[in-house]
């Protein structure tokens, strides 16, 4: 398959909208394809801003998802307009107020990946990756994770595989980019407003299941660069803690183990090959619990990282 | 040109070394009616059988790849399930049989292959259905909260307990004494079933016998309310009768004069109508005359069923499909309960909706 030389922004806003209500228009990220239909114009708009540099189709033979985002048919929306997320005309979740549409897109998205993607052991982790090799920062909500990831983006020196939704082919292991947009919460969204100021944003939501929230375009760089793959060589739970002073501790591997399963999508779906792979993740990966309160100080325990091979007891050793 | 494309579908299913002549734009469309249908790892895995995956476009490889590893993990989860529930019935040392889809896993039936399994349904003899129930709330399933009027009428009317879910594991098994619920217009005579019931070689449980096993698929299918699985369910039908009719040659007069001892003609007769209709499934001419013809009720099957049957997808979609869906819903019920049980069940129902609303808002 062709990839067209053609990025999303040299597309006028008016032609998107256009391409998006007549359901032509496909976006490449990462491995996949997207072809998306939608008439909202903030959902338009959204996809201007966050995919500006990404490739785009029009009406391609081939896609590997097809996603829409329109009002439910209801009563409900002659009262409350309404937004719904659906995959071949099936709508996985509940429909939400009509000014979530644009996050509703990217949420969907995802979890279209999450359910569907089993041809990779998929984590819920941002990966990044310096000098072809991938770090990966597996989280629970509310732990700071998007936005160490961004600020590492943005301003450490490493590029963007994904902020959400970790890739690895079960066979090498190998990190897959998805280079979307980075989902930023409450006040990350004001820190990374002052950390990056040239950032590009989607307009703000508020109220949603998890307060106010806005999408950040991934750097052009990690866009340009999505085909390449990186090899995973740290897996890094951090920890955000007001006040904290940079903190970094080895984990053992074997404490390891089962918040990685934990974290996986699909561990239990891949039965056997999720639980090697998860053993040879560990086998070449350095973990590390890191706590912060300053992104400065995680920039600069990042580089330290990337720069030195530490010398770690055999137990955390890779 | 919307049957057209769930013709594509249709006919890769039943004659998987097509596969090669297809084009990109036709995988495209492939892909996501068998996504919507609940069809796409058994297509996954017929592609696979049949030596042609390898040689299949390089975008649709990764697509087979996940629904593999998806049916994969579902039929291994199924059998661990079942092995569960055979320890928890164990000590009752009554026979279990496990009917539908975790049938066909645990004996190992082509309909298994590639297929997507909900709920593990049970059939156990209805004079031991509390002791049944209690061994399996011992082993942790339970049927939670549940509505008085719920549980109620379970108990009396249907054919089976209230869903019971496991408290760790989530997995939810429906007990039943019977395949129709009491309440139906035909129900057959559950000794009849569990009489003719096989026993499964190295394994504590059984499963219909063959022809019953044919028969309780259509009569599920026919009294569905909905048929969002319902190729699915053609398919199985279908897998079912290759492999019995194989191993039997007396298979299928067999049949049709066991459908007729059930008082089971009618959903056996449909079956072979739209196996035949929707899938181009060679039923013999004999099997077909040994069962009443009815032409007029099937005009209006036919209007409901062939709409319905095709995947509920926008690129098939036609008015007419939804209408028909609209009216399969609404049939459900109707064949499920006697008129007078309907119009009280569903007046109270609607009732209590409304009781409960008004309540909420003030």
């Amino acid at each position: 398959m062709k990839q067209a030389g053609v990025v999303v922004g040299e597309l006028g806003l008016q032609q998107l909208h256009e391409a998006l209500q007549k359901g032509v228009f496909a976006v490449q990220t990462g491995l996949l394809r997207f072809r998306i239909r939608s008439s909202f114009e903030d959902v338009a708009q959204s996809i201007h801003a966050l995919y500006a540099e990404h490739p785009f189709q029009l009406a391609p033979e081939f896609a590997d998802f097809h996603v829409e985002v329109r009002a439910p048919w209801n009563l409900r929306r002659w009262l409350r307009p309404q937004a719904e997320f659906f995959i071949d005309g099936d709508p996985p979740f509940e429909p939400l107020p009509r000014d979530q549409a644009p996050a509703l897109l990217e949420w969907g998205m995802n979890w279209t990946i999450a359910a569907s993607c089993h041809q990779w052991f998929t984590l819920h982790a941002a990966s990044l990756e310096r000098g072809g090799h991938a770090v990966i920062l597996p989280a629970p909500p509310g732990t700071g994770k998007s936005t160490l990831c961004a600020a590492l983006a943005f301003r450490g020196g490493w590029r963007l595989l994904s902020d959400e939704l970790t890739l690895l082919d079960p066979d090498t292991l190998y990190a897959n980019a998805l280079a979307r947009a980075i989902n930023l919460k409450n006040a990350s969204i004001d820190i990374i407003r002052q950390f990056a100021p040239a950032a590009v944003w989607s307009p703000e939501t508020y109220d949603t299941s998890k307060g106010r929230v806005a999408h950040l375009r991934p750097p052009i760089e990690s866009v340009r660069r999505m085909r390449e793959t990186a090899s995973p060589r740290w897996i890094i739970f951090p920890k955000y803690q007001a006040g904290a002073a940079p903190l970094l501790t080895p984990r053992p591997k074997t404490a390891t183990f089962m918040p990685l399963a934990e974290n996986a999508f699909n561990y239990s779906t891949l039965g056997q090959t999720g639980f090697d792979a998860i053993a040879r993740l560990l086998d070449q990966c350095d973990c590390y619990d890191f706590v912060y309160s300053q992104l400065d100080d995680a920039l600069e325990v990042f580089d330290w990282i990337a720069d030195n091979s530490p010398g770690l007891p055999a137990e955390y050793a890779a | 040109m919307t049957v057209h494309c769930a013709r594509l579908l249709l006919d890769l299913m039943r004659a998987p070394t097509e596969a090669t002549s297809l084009s990109l734009a036709d995988w495209d469309t492939v892909l996501r009616l068998a996504r919507r249908a609940n069809l796409i790892s058994r297509l996954a895995e017929s592609l696979d059988r049949s030596g042609v995956r390898n040689a299949l476009p390089t975008p649709v490889q990764p697509h087979l790849t996940a629904a593999l590893a998806l049916s994969t993990h579902q039929r291994q989860a199924i059998v661990w399930e079942a092995r569960h529930i055979g320890t928890a019935l164990q000590p009752l040392g009554l026979p279990v049989i496990l009917l539908k889809g975790a049938g066909y896993a645990v004996a190992n039936l082509n309909a298994a292959r590639g297929r997507l399994f909900g709920d593990v349904d049970i059939l156990v003899p209805k004079s031991r259905i509390n002791e049944v129930e209690a061994a399996l709330m011992l082993h942790g399933w339970s049927t939670g909260h549940i509505d008085p009027y719920d549980n109620r009428y379970y108990r009396q009317w249907m054919h089976e307990l209230p869903p019971m879910a496991h408290l760790k594991r989530g997995t939810v098994i429906d007990v039943h004494h019977n395949i129709l619920p009491d309440s139906a217009r035909n129900t057959p005579t559950a000794a009849l079933l569990l009489q003719a019931a096989v026993a499964l070689p190295e394994n504590p449980f059984y499963v219909l016998a063959p022809c019953d096993r044919v028969i309780h698929s259509a009569t599920h299918l026919f009294h569905e309310g909905e048929l969002s699985n319902g190729l699915r369910d053609l398919f199985d039908l279908a897998d079912l009768l290759d492999e019995f009719s194989a191993e039997d040659n007396a298979f299928w007069p067999t049949l049709t004069e066991r459908a007729r001892e059930l008082g089971l003609e009618w959903p056996l007769r449909l079956a072979f109508r739209y196996l035949e209709h929707v899938l181009d499934y060679p039923i013999p001419p004999d099997a077909k005359s040994r069962l009443v013809r009815r032409p007029l009720a099937d005009l209006v099957h036919d209007a409901l069923y062939l709409p319905g049957f095709l995947p509920d997808h926008p690129l098939c979609n036609t008015p007419k499909a939804g209408i028909a869906r609209t009216i399969l819903y609404q049939r459900g019920p109707y064949l499920r309960m006697r008129p007078g049980l309907l119009v009280a069940h569903l007046g109270r129902k609607a009732f209590m909706r409304l009781y409960k609303n008004t309540s909420r808002s003030t």
